[in-house]
Formats: C-alpha cells, structure tokens, sequence
C-alpha cells in the first residue's frame, strides 16, 4: 500500500463524514484566518512605516531647540530659542559639515486661519527657506517652491500642500495665481505640493509653506526673531547620515560653546528613530494578536484529535478487518495519521483563501493596509499539515495498537 | 504429492488467558493436521475454545505454547507485523459480519488485501474484478454494501478471501447471519471452491452446515472431541 492509496484511503473516510469533517477543519481555518489577516496586518503596517521613511527622506536629521531655564525653572525640550538662522547657515557650510546636502530652518505656527473669501481653513503655517522642498524630500505638483529672491524680500507668497489647496479652492489644480489672506494680509498662491501622506503624528498635506523671513515678520512674532524652532538637515545619502550627525553636533556644540552634556541646548533626532518607536509599538499589537491567533489554531489542533479519537473508536470494526487483511500497525497509523493531515491541509487552505479574502475586503473598510505575503501564506499551510499531524498521532498510535480480535469482535 | 502437502499442523497448542490472577486455559493441547484441498469444518458449543483456536489457525493471535506450521512456515513465534503479512499472504477470511467497508464498492472491498499486498493499481482491479466474476458478481462490481442483499454481501466477501489466491479460506460462522436461501447460497460456493481445491476451514455451530464438509472436528473443553468424516458425524 503506497502513500497515495493511503492518501486516497484518507480521502475516502474524510468524504464519508463530510459534515463532521467541515466542522472539524472550521476549527483550523478559523486559526489560519486568524493568522494570514493579523500578519497581512501587521506587515502592511511595518510597509506602510517603510514607505513613510523612504517618502519622508530616510537620511534627515531634526535639530531640535534644548529645554530653557527661566528664574530657575527648566522648560521642556524645543521651549528654548536657541537655534538661529545663522546655525542653519553655518550648517550649509560644505567645509564644517560635508555630509550635509541641505539645511532647511523652520519656524512653524499651528491653528493660523487661512481664508480665501468666505472660505476659512485652520492650518499650521510654516516658514521655511527655498532648500526645504529638497530636504523634506516633497515636490510640487503646480506651480513653483519659494526661491532665495522670496526669502531675501519677505515676499507674501505661500505653497499650500494639497489637502489645503483643496480645502480652500475645491480643487487643489485651481490654487496657482489666486490669494489667500493670512492674519490680514494677503498671499499669493505661487505652487501646490503633491501628496506625501502623514507621519505618524501629523498631515503633510495639510501646511501652508510661506518664507521665513515673511513668517518671522509678520505671522510669528514673538520677541527673538532670528530664532527658529528646527533646523532640517539632510545627509548626502542614507549611508553618511551618522557622519553627518557627528558633524551637526561638533558644529552646533562648537557655536553654542557647549562644554559638556549637560549644558547642550539642542536635541538631534532621526526619522528612523521617530518612526522606529511607532513600528515597535505596532509590532508588539501584532505579535500579540499572532499569539491569539496561534492559540486558536491551538484550540482547532485539539478539535482535530477528538474528532480523530471519535472516529477511532467509532471505526475499531474497521481497523480490525484491515488489520485481518494484512494491515501492518504502521500501515494502520498511516492512514489515520493522512486522515488527520488532510483534515489540517483542507483547513488550512480554506483558512487561507478565508483569509485572503478578509485581507481583500478589509482594505475597503479601514485605511491601514494588509499585506497578503505569499511566505507567510505557505508558512500557515505547513503549520495547518502540522497541526492535523501533531494532533493525529496519538489518535492514530492507538488504532495501531488495537488487537485485530479485540477490533472484530467489537459493534 | 502436492495434493496432500499440510496447509496446517497443529502440534500441542495451548493457549493461555490470564485475567488478573485468574488464568483461563482455552486450549490444552491441540494438535492437528489438515492437508491441501480439504474442506474441515470445525465445530462445538460456546465456550469451548472454538473461537480462540479460530483466532489461532487465522494467525490473528499466537500460542502460548506449541507449534503451528501454517502452508510450511512457524508462524507460532511470529510478531505482530510478521503476521500481519502472513495473513495477507495465505489466509483469505469469510467472517460472519462480512466486514464490508460501507463506503467502498464491490470492488474497492475486494481490492483491500491486493493493497495491502502492495500490488498496482490496475493489477489490483483486474484480480478483484475477476475474483468477483468467480463469485457470480461480475455485474455488482460498482454496487456499495448497502444495495446488496446479505448473500451478495458474503459472496463479495469470499471474492475478497479469494482475491489474494490464500493456502487456506478460513471462514467464521459465515451464515450465521444468512437466511436459508442465502445459507444455501453460500454454502454452494463453497462447495464449489472445495471441488476446485481449495482448502477451506469453517467454523460454526449449525451441524447442517457443519455436514457440507468433508471432515467434522467437534471441540469440547478446550481439546479435540472427534475428528472424523462428515459422513460419520452425521451418523452419530
């Protein structure tokens, strides 16, 4: 008796019981499902996380401002206004800092309304110099970016990034040419920036992008205006960015006389890092529900024993005969243990059609991607053979063990 | 010569059942010779060791002492895989359940042992077809179990016991679960396959069916009561 009359055997007892069998195989595909989904989860979450490290320049450093100390007390982290334009400057020094490709300083104001006739739209308004579209890897869809002759004269003129382009004028095509009217004064609408999605914290498309010397004058205010609040600054390529930060920090160090940590006024942080913590946040949600997943398969592993102890039992009349007619034990636990096997492959392979298919319609529903990953597919099929394998054993090693006499004379 | 070669030689067969401290001797002591071509019946009231020395001639147990030679070879010392062969090999069984797989046709039935035996595919279907034909089946090959009458069902049955062209068809009460016609049914085919030299071993406790065959052992207390011709035992 070869493997595919045992498999065929297997087959024919399975189709016998099909409504026990279905019932038994739901337990593993609800497992399956379980899994492809939560991975396909789990993995579009940590592609959607790459994609955003790629779009958002993967070799970007954010200086930012260190804590104040005012009358004794010491501010959060960004409070101080010690970075200055001149950092920024001196940061686009192609000597002092070779790694460094581009040096964008920004001064932001959020909730600053943006109003094209009776239209109003609240948006963070940035201030920001010609190299910034570089830096923060955007491009412009219409139009033109702000240039040096904008920043040296304070020009009002603003870029809008697509969703408030849209907002403002319905579409974001139509923006080019008109004006908007930031704190009374009015702007024109030189470019629109493509979409870039959001990062983990806030909307790229929605910013207004206006020059930082316009800003300073006329949007910030406040008291030291040669201040900014982040410095940009990309590296040359992926590969020098920590060069690069050795470089922004002697450089910034050596300008703010810091003599040791503790008197460090800025703070350097990477894109990866900011997007690393989120990843890993979302990495234990997804190892966790994998767990869940796993323990359900768990549960259907053990629907596949007492169902193949059932039918043991059930079919002892039958073992004996086979074994009357020349059945060896191993025989016998190979066609149970196919039995068991077929019952994990069927589930197994519905589990994952079931949960493709959940994958499928899931991405209409909510806007976190799934991934549908062809190894982790297969890894489910293998895990589902295995599980019908590990649970038909013992069920299988006790129809081998029965006496033909025994088995025969049994009703 | 070959005629009368031993297919079974019992040589003082005990067998021994140990329940807790209670040990129950089935047999004490059997010993018998049964040649190619016969056709023994072998009867006796319940309990009388009839049923283990069945178990015993049908290679599904072992001795606890004595010799069993079955077509030549000892097989009283074999283990469980040995034998599991062995009665693939010589032993064609008629039991009185018939023992058909509900699920599996006519021919898939008579096919099993053929699987077993590790044959091919078509091999296999060709054997099984032709063993039916003998039977007079050749028409209910794709039948299930459940759409034959209980005379077919035994007749598939003995097509099965023949299929693998076994030194002995060992039969089970066989019509015990029969009514008269398909009793007389059966018993003519067996007849039949007597006049073909087969050898055939039939157990039972109905002394007409018990007549059919050429020789009659009665087993009483776990020993051999009378062995003679049937013709003799019908006298008595």
């Amino acid at each position: 008796m070869n493997w595919l009359d045992t498999l065929s055997n297997g087959w024919d007892a399975i189709r016998t019981h099909k409504m026990r069998s279905i019932l038994t195989s739901l337990g593993i595909l609800i497992g399956i499902a379980a899994v492809v989904l939560t991975v396909g989860l789990g993995q579009g979450a940590q592609q959607q996380v790459a994609k955003q490290l790629s779009a958002l320049g993967g070799n970007l450093l954010i200086v930012s401002p260190g804590s104040s100390t005012t009358s004794g007390v010491r501010g959060g982290f960004g409070s101080a206004a010690t970075l200055t334009e001149a950092d920024a400057a001196a940061l686009s020094s192609s000597t002092a800092a070779p790694d460094v490709a581009g040096v964008a300083p920004v001064s932001q104001s959020s909730s600053v309304s943006v109003v094209n006739g009776s239209t109003n739209w609240t948006t963070t308004v940035v201030g920001t110099t010609d190299s910034w579209l570089d830096v923060r890897a955007r491009k412009v869809s219409t139009g033109r970016f702000l240039t040096a002759d904008d920043q040296k004269n304070a020009a009002a003129v603003t870029v809008l990034a697509s969703d408030t382009a849209s907002e403002l004028f319905g579409r974001a095509e139509v923006a080019v040419g008109r004006s908007v009217e930031i704190n009374s004064v009015q702007y024109e609408v030189i470019g629109v920036l493509t979409s870039a999605g959001s990062d983990s914290t806030t909307n790229l498309d929605d910013q207004a992008i206006v020059p930082l010397s316009t800003a300073k004058q006329r949007i910030i205010g406040g008291t030291n205006r040669t201040s900014v609040a982040t410095i940009y600054v990309k590296a040359t390529s992926d590969s020098r960015l920590s060069a690069a930060y050795q470089e922004t920090n002697a450089l910034l160090a050596y300008r703010h006389s810091v003599t040791s940590g503790s008197t460090t006024d800025f703070t350097i942080t990477t894109q990866q890092s900011v997007i690393g913590a989120t990843s890993s946040v979302s990495g234990t949600l997804t190892n966790l529900l994998i767990g869940i997943a796993a323990l359900s398969l768990l549960v259907g592993g053990i629907g596949v024993m007492n169902i193949m102890l059932v039918s043991v039992k059930e079919r002892t009349r039958e073992i004996g005969l086979r074994k009357a007619l020349g059945g060896t034990p191993a025989l016998i636990r190979r066609q149970f243990l196919s039995e068991a096997s077929i019952l994990g492959l069927t589930g197994g392979l519905l589990g994952v059609a079931a949960g493709v298919g959940g994958a499928v319609v899931l991405r209409r529903f909510i806007s976190d991607p799934v991934a549908i990953s062809v190894p982790w597919i297969l890894i489910a099929i293998g895990v589902a053979i295995a599980i019908g394998v590990g649970f038909g054993v013992y069920p299988a090693a006790r129809a081998a063990r029965l006496s033909p006499i025994d088995a025969l004379r049994s009703e | 010569m070959a005629d009368s070669a031993p297919v079974i030689e019992l040589s003082e067969v005990r067998k021994v059942y140990r329940t807790g401290s209670v040990e129950v001797e089935a047999l004490c002591g059997v010993s018998l010779s049964i040649t190619t071509g016969e056709y023994v019946a072998i009867m006796g009231p319940s309990g009388s060791g009839k049923s283990t020395l069945m178990h015993i001639l049908g290679c599904l147990d072992v001795p606890t002492a004595g010799d069993y030679l079955l077509s030549g070879e000892d097989v009283s010392t074999m283990d469980e895989i040995d034998l599991a062969e062995v009665r693939n090999r010589l032993i064609g069984f008629v039991f009185q359940q018939f023992n058909l797989l509900p699920s599996l046709t006519a021919q898939r039935n008579v096919e099993l042992p053929l699987a077993y035996a590790g044959l091919a595919r078509d091999e296999r279907a060709r054997r099984a077809r032709e063993a039916l034909d003998r039977v007079g089946l050749r028409d209910r090959v794709d039948h299930r179990p459940g759409e034959l009458s209980g005379g077919q069902q035994q007749r598939v049955a003995v097509a099965r016991a023949l299929a693998t062209d076994p030194a002995l068809v060992l039969a089970d009460e066989p019509t015990g679960n029969l009514d008269s016609t398909a009793t007389e049914d059966v018993l003519d085919l067996f007849d039949e396959l007597h006049g073909h030299g087969r050898t055939i071993v039939l157990i039972t406790h109905e002394a007409d069916v018990a007549a059919r065959a050429a020789r009659v052992i009665h087993i009483r207390d776990g020993q051999i009561a009378s062995d003679e011709p049937a013709v003799a035992a019908a006298a008595r």
